[in-house]
């Protein structure tokens, strides 16, 4: 277990030394943010029916999308990783006495953590100071606001497990092109961050939920602004740790097949 | 120009040795965008219109601008990854041959694959003709050729000023990318459902607004008076270029060497 944790502080300090990767980052998302919360509050001008969620809480959930961005994106690639499975360098890897899965994991976390450490809290800060249609707010009761965090580390858990089984699949394909595309593609979408899921049209939201996804980032967001009642959200984080169980025991039995067919070349 | 189609005929034969990894980046290049468009289908069956705009309309926007930015894309990809040039040293090979910087610039690269990204703007495109009734005629079509090498301008216009920061930052700024995806994005929808000052920024600052929305108003029939006017705004939106070679000149004096 210390082995893993050093090597996730080491990974989380040489992450946080990228500052200027992050201002970027974060006036990149401010500007996408705004953007967004125009359209959408173009889209409820245009209407006077009522929403499955009202401008304000889509608003909330913009801005935490956008600072959590890190922890949900399907895509965010480590290069080492995959230098190690086309390049053969994985032997070494192997030769290490720790279990190669949760090596990897720790590794994949930390950078993910690092990532939205210098992102999140700077975006959120400022999102809070904004003139009123577009600022962020507290959570309406301190009870969203801890399930939000339960759901967001679980979230969390349970994008890194997804992720691991991109970079598993590359033991097969030797390439990642094949297995992101079809991952960020389709998970995208189905995480709802291109369209929101409350305003999916039901048959879509019906599909939606069966998958993984939407519970590392549409859960966590509308559980803090108080879409997702109380009891909803206690069932759904029990979903939350019964795929990260599956999704987990799955990758970790699919590496052990994986490793054993692997055939290192060269020396 | 006998010389950059020579470019292009290198660098597409290239690309096509491999193919597996070319036809899955296109399908990727296809998709992801396409995905954002049945998106939009699908928040527009909630909400019926976006500040009187209907589904049909936005498409046609959102066909043009992906139009023109697949295709700068495609041909100014080398200013995009300039950044790359300048580290390498690269670019000094360039400077001691008797052509122009930007032509050996542009024929350094070119990204096919986006060829996927063209073809579902060509479909959102025709899809979205196909259900508005515009009644034609040689003014409009004209209008909208304009819009289309008006955005392929103004997009590789912006490629250009984020390669010529190169010259000082030597790294490629993440930040140029709020203005051409950024730009995208935001123009996918007409600028009059934005706030006043992101919609003066695209038209005056980085016209966008005379790619999409000024002309479109023109195509669509929602103008009073004189009409003219928005036909040849994409025109004055083009201009948007010169500024941008010309500091493609300044930053190319300015260029000191990163060493072999």
């Amino acid at each position: 277990m210390r082995a893993y944790y050093s090597l996730f502080k080491m990974r989380l300090l040489k992450g946080l030394q990228y500052k200027t990767a992050a201002l970027a980052g974060v006036s990149t998302q401010f500007f996408w943010g705004f953007m967004y919360i125009m359209i959408y509050q173009a889209f409820y001008r245009s209407t006077s029916s009522p929403q499955p969620i009202s401008l304000r809480q889509l608003i909330q959930v913009l801005w935490l999308q956008q600072s959590f961005l890190v922890f949900i994106m399907l895509w965010f690639r480590d290069r080492e990783l995959i230098d190690h499975i086309t390049s053969g360098s994985i032997s070494y890897e192997l030769c290490r006495p720790t279990d190669i899965y949760s090596f990897w994991y720790a590794k994949i976390l930390a950078q993910r953590l690092s990532g939205a450490m210098l992102r999140c809290l700077p975006i959120l800060l400022i999102a809070f100071l904004l003139p009123y249609p577009y600022n962020f707010s507290f959570p309406p009761s301190i009870s969203s606001f801890v399930l939000f965090f339960i759901a967001l580390t679980l979230g969390l858990v349970l994008i890194v497990a997804i992720s691991m089984l991109i970079y598993i699949s590359m033991f097969y394909t030797m390439s990642p092109t094949g297995s992101l595309l079809m991952f960020s593609v389709l998970g995208e979408f189905l995480s709802g961050l291109l369209i929101p899921v409350p305003l999916m049209p039901d048959f879509l939201r019906k599909i939606v939920y069966v998958f993984p996804f939407r519970y590392a980032s549409d859960l966590p967001f509308r559980i803090y602004v108080g879409n997702i009642g109380f009891k909803e959200a206690i069932i759904s984080i029990g979903v939350q740790i019964l795929w990260i169980s599956i999704l987990i025991i799955g990758g970790k039995l699919w590496m052990n097949k994986a490793l054993k067919r692997i055939i290192v070349q060269g020396g | 120009m006998k010389l950059y189609f020579k470019y292009v005929s290198i660098l597409f034969r290239s690309q096509m040795e491999y193919r597996t990894s070319f036809i899955l980046l296109s399908i990727g290049q296809f998709f992801v965008p396409f995905l954002v468009f049945v998106s939009m289908y699908f928040l527009f069956q909630r909400f019926n219109t976006i500040g009187g705009w209907s589904l049909y309309e936005v498409a046609l926007c959102y066909g043009i601008i992906h139009m023109g930015f697949s295709i700068s894309e495609c041909f100014v990809r080398g200013f995009d990854s300039f950044s790359s040039l300048v580290v390498n040293g690269d670019f000094d090979r360039i400077l001691v041959r008797p052509r122009s910087t930007i032509l050996q610039v542009l024929g350094s690269k070119f990204e096919f694959t986006r060829i996927g990204r063209l073809s579902q703007a060509v479909i959102v495109f025709v899809y979205a003709l196909s259900n508005l009734n515009i009644d034609w005629n040689f003014n409009k079509i004209l209008t909208l050729i304009f819009m289309l090498a008006s955005g392929i301008f103004i997009f590789s216009g912006i490629y250009m000023i984020g390669a010529t920061l190169c010259f000082w930052t030597i790294e490629g700024l993440e930040v140029i990318n709020i203005f051409t995806d950024g730009g995208r994005e935001i123009s996918q929808y007409p600028l009059s459902i934005y706030n006043k000052w992101i919609k003066r920024f695209f038209t005056f600052v980085i016209p966008f607004g005379t790619v999409n929305y000024l002309p479109l108003m023109f195509v669509l029939d929602k103008v009073e008076g004189n009409s003219l006017i928005y036909m040849f705004t994409p025109l004055l939106g083009m201009l948007f270029i010169i500024p941008c070679i010309l500091l493609w000149g300044f930053g190319v004096r300015h260029y000191k060497s990163t060493g072999s």
